[in-house]
């Protein structure tokens, strides 16, 4: 069976596809160094239209009204321009009620661009851009450790990596929360009150790494201006052996916290990467994975949820679970020396 | 030995799901189709793999290893037809839930009327609607064509305006799609349903066509203002749902070339196989269908002369877990509970299998949290489905369910559950149905696969549905009456075909089950007494033939609507005993 696979590794070649959702203009150059900020792409996003109906302005036929109209497809005009104009000896005009561009005109009607967004698309990791996606973005290579999170709240930055978490259960409290930690990536353990967070954005952090957030707090989490990752789950979850053992020792260095919303049928997950320097160019990781002995899994649900152990043993057949239902299954050896059984659908492979 | 109707073709049916996807053979065994085995493994639409059509080869390399006959090549891909050596399949159908909601944006012109109608039309498949807009609706025609370019939608269903009735408005209605489509990069822009006034056909491919690269027209949902028809519609609608998933899902197009295109979506599919049963079998009473899935929670009813199909995703057991507290809270699941767990763990647990839908419960309290949750989600989608259910249906109250039968279930929160006393109770307490009515479970989920198979082959679903491929629970006995916990509200003997006797004597706030094996029947009398109702009239018994089934009759004096005692303590052990009386540890 076919086993899912949560990146947490050491050294690894990553490669990244960055896409604006619609056409744009393309800023990054091919093989130019990009750090995780940069905006590699950009588009503009018309999000506010005003629909002058000429024809009923005028009170005149759309045919007419057509003919009134002064103005072309893509022109700019400012604000109380003159749109149309109609026949007679005191002949009404219709104005640009703002100023912005013609988009469409016809059936007696002028349709204008009045707000206009720009959407800028970071890099998202630090890398070089390998590949240029003609009007939709960029791919990126790294190299360095990864470690995925099952959540974010779509923001990304970089910053130097502080370590607060004693152990993996380590709970973040306002009162560890000073001002020399200001401006750093804080590796921070589990949240369990919106003050921390509030006092971590008036420092401000430039990143929060959490094992784990209570859900009422995800709103709150949404609203901060840095990037926060969740790594486990929701709840008070301790963080996983491998991501603690993975950060905590790469404490002190640099690192990009991509908080990006977890899209199963994309792909995209939130993470945090650890620039390293290399001498070889390390493999890219496995998504997928075979289950079979000696593989490291992550217990997705209880038994021993959120614990890492290897596969001892793949039973055969169908196993008769304790809460009565019968899959698949294997018997997980846990870092405590523990045995537990558990279905492969509740596993995930971690490298 | 039967004579066989059939000229003996095989028939491979995928069933490609949120998590799972299922591949299930039928063949001819003495001259009858039978469903023969299946195969099932996880589903592939998600990212690392992207590709359905990967799920579809996994599964069928498992059915094939339990039947021990080829059907794949050595390039994994189906051989079709079968070969003199006895590898491969005559023909595949295919049914399809997986992928993300369709986002759909409804317009109608009354708010009431074919709005209600297109709304009604939009939630028979997998859609989630992102806005709604009307003459009602008093937002200007630029806000419109913001917020249509802000949403980006991937479905737009039109309806209003009666035969020979209102076009100015229907026009006025249409110019904001027209321009925010064309405002829309030309690969983003939104397939069209255009169902209303069918005189505007013409006006509409004009106004609408040329910004549009999939405008589809059928006939008028609601062709006058008492008058609503949505199955051709529905039928327009499945072949769109099918053709924006080639576009979304990867291995869509290879799974609809390899089933000559008999491919549909997994609820339009159960919604047929319903209306079909409903027109054969049919009772006086409907015939009911529950599919509690990870995509969707999907009700599809059948009754004489009408037929409805909800699709709910708000209460899909999956992805969308975590919004179910949109609709309930955590006190309404855990009143369901029989174990004493927090709101806290269960806030953790419904976030978490959003996660990770595909999940199973290992231990006892993940259990009682996952079968807690999927009664409260099925009895929501069964909330609001009733409220679209023919008002002129045969009902003992009001306010209660209609009388089914039988019932069918189907779905993974079902055929996930350890015994069928499990199933059938989160169905009793569910649905909470009353009357007498058949339950039968669809443990291998073959419900929708038969509904696709009709089209190719229209005896298949009458052969296998004769030959046990699912699971009679039983025949459940549900009074309604108002009496004090613990009255005797119903007298019942059964007799055997043995004409050995049994009897029950059914307390108000209680379960009692009477044997009966699967394939025997029996002869039921019923004595209802306090003026409960079994859908004879208040106080009305009878005598009536019963088929057995896993749990034989089921007596369920539990009331309705289900009165749950208020005091979490003894709710529990009250919820625990229910559990125990129908085979539960």
């Amino acid at each position: 069976m076919q086993a899912p696979v949560h990146h947490v590794i050491g050294l690894t070649s990553i490669v990244r596809e960055r896409l604006l959702p619609f056409p744009g203009t393309v800023n990054a150059r091919l093989q130019q160094k990009v750090s995780a900020n940069d905006v590699v792409a950009e588009a503009r996003w018309s999000h506010e239209h005003v629909l002058l109906d000429v024809a009923r302005l005028l009170n005149v036929s759309p045919a007419v009204a057509d003919r009134s109209i002064k103005c072309q497809v893509d022109e700019q005009v400012a604000a109380s321009a003159e749109i149309a104009v109609g026949k007679g000896l005191f002949p009404r005009t219709v104005n640009a009620p703002s100023e912005g561009r013609v988009v469409a005109v016809g059936g007696g009607q002028v349709l204008l661009e009045v707000g206009v967004s720009k959407i800028e698309l970071r890099a998202g990791i630090p890398g070089t851009v390998i590949q240029i996606i003609p009007n939709q973005g960029v791919v990126i290579q790294t190299t360095g450790g990864l470690i995925q999170g099952v959540w974010g709240n779509s923001r990304i930055d970089s910053g130097l990596l502080v370590n607060l978490m004693e152990t993996p259960d380590s709970i973040l409290t306002i009162s560890r929360l000073d001002v020399s930690l200001r401006g750093s990536i804080l590796l921070a353990g589990m949240v369990k009150d919106a003050e921390t967070l509030q006092a971590a954005g008036d420092l401000p952090v430039r990143g929060l790494i959490l094992s784990s957030i209570f859900p009422s707090l995800i709103q709150k989490a949404r609203e901060m201006r840095f990037p926060i990752v969740v790594t486990d789950g929701f709840g008070t979850l301790p963080m996983n052996s491998a991501a603690y053992k993975l950060l905590t020792t790469n404490a002190k260095r640099e690192v990009t916290v991509n908080a990006e919303s977890f899209d199963r049928y994309t792909g995209t997950r939130p993470e945090i990467i650890i620039p390293l320097p290399i001498s070889t160019e390390p493999a890219a990781p496995r998504d997928m994975e075979s289950f079979a002995p000696g593989l490291q899994v992550r217990l997705r649900r209880p038994p021993a949820m959120g614990m890492i152990g290897s596969i001892a043993n793949l039973l055969p057949g169908l196993t008769t679970l304790p809460s009565g239902l019968r899959a698949p299954a294997a018997e997980i050896k846990l870092e405590n020396g523990e045995t537990v059984v558990a279905p492969l659908v509740n596993l995930e492979v971690v490298g | 030995m039967p004579t066989s109707l059939v000229s003996g073709n095989s028939l491979l049916a995928i069933d490609v799901g949120a998590s799972n996807t299922r591949a299930v053979m039928f063949d001819v065994i003495e001259g009858e189709y039978r469903f023969i085995a299946s195969g099932v493994a996880p589903s592939t639409a998600e990212a690392p793999i992207k590709d359905v059509s990967e799920g579809a080869r996994d599964a069928i390399a498992s059915l094939q290893r339990v039947i021990g006959r080829p059907l794949l090549d050595a390039n994994r891909d189906l051989i079709v037809p079968s070969q003199a050596n006895g590898s491969g399949v005559d023909a595949l159908v295919v049914t399809l839930s997986a992928g993300p909601a369709i986002k759909t944006v409804v317009v109608g012109l009354l708010k009431d009327v074919s709005l209600e109608s297109a709304r009604r039309l939009t939630e028979s498949t997998y859609t989630r609607i992102s806005d709604t807009i009307s003459l009602n609706d008093p937002r200007k025609s630029d806000q419109r064509i913001d917020s249509l370019l802000r949403l980006h939608p991937d479905l737009l269903i039109i309806a209003g305006g009666t035969n020979k009735g209102a076009s100015r408005s229907v026009q006025k209605l249409l110019e904001p799609i027209g321009l925010a489509s064309y405002l829309m990069p030309k690969d983003k822009r939104p397939t069209v349903l255009y169902a209303g006034n069918e005189n505007m056909q013409a006006d509409v491919k004009s106004l609408v066509s040329p910004h549009i690269t999939s405008l589809h027209f059928s006939s008028n949902i609601r062709p006058s203002l008492e008058t609503e028809d949505t199955d051709p519609a529905e039928r327009e609608l499945a072949q769109i749902i099918i053709n924006l998933r080639k576009k979304q899902l990867k291995g869509v197009e290879t799974l609809h070339t390899w089933s000559g295109g008999h491919m549909l979506p997994t609820a339009y599919a159960t919604g047929r196989m319903v209306r079909f049963l409903s027109r054969v079998y049919g009772s006086q009473k409907g015939l009911l269908s529950v599919d509690l899935g990870a995509s969707a929670a999907t009700i599809a009813v059948g009754f004489k002369d009408r037929s409805l199909l909800k699709v709910l995703s708000q209460f899909g057991i999956g992805e969308n877990l975590a919004a179910l507290l949109n609709y309930t809270t955590l006190e309404n699941i855990l009143r369901w509970s029989p174990l004493d767990i927090s709101a806290g763990v269960l806030r953790d647990y419904l976030f978490h299998k959003s996660l990770y839908p595909s999940a199973i419960a290992a231990t006892n309290e993940d259990l009682a949290i996952a079968q807690a949750v999927a009664r409260e989600a099925l009895h929501l989608a069964m909330q609001t489905a009733q409220q679209d259910f023919p008002k002129n249906v045969r009902r003992i109250k009001p306010a209660l369910a209609p009388l089914f039968d039988p019932i069918l279930a189907g779905g993974s929160a079902l055929s996930d559950a350890s015994h069928a006393g499990q199933s059938l109770l989160l169905l009793l307490d569910s649905i909470q149905p009353v009357g007498v009515t058949t339950v039968i479970l669809d443990q291998n989920n073959l419900l929708p696969l038969l509904g696709a198979a009709a089209a190719q082959n229209n005896i298949l679903p009458v052969q296998v549905l004769d030959t046990g491929a699912f699971l009679s629970a039983g025949t459940v006995v549900s009074p309604v009456v108002s009496a004090r916990y613990g009255t005797s509200i119903l007298r019942a003997k059964l007799i055997y075909e043995s004409g050995v006797e049994s009897h029950v004597d059914l307390k108000y706030g209680s379960l009692e089950t009477l044997p009966l094996a699967i394939g025997e029947t029996g002869k039921l009398t019923i004595q209802c007494l306090h003026g409960a109702d079994i859908g004879f009239g208040p106080g009305r018994g009878g005598t009536l033939p019963v088929s057995g089934g896993a749990l034989g009759v089921v007596f369920d004096g539990r009331g309705r609507p289900l009165d749950l005692p208020a005091d979490p303590v003894r709710r529990r052990e009250i919820l625990k005993k229910w559990n125990w009386t129908l085979g539960g540890g």
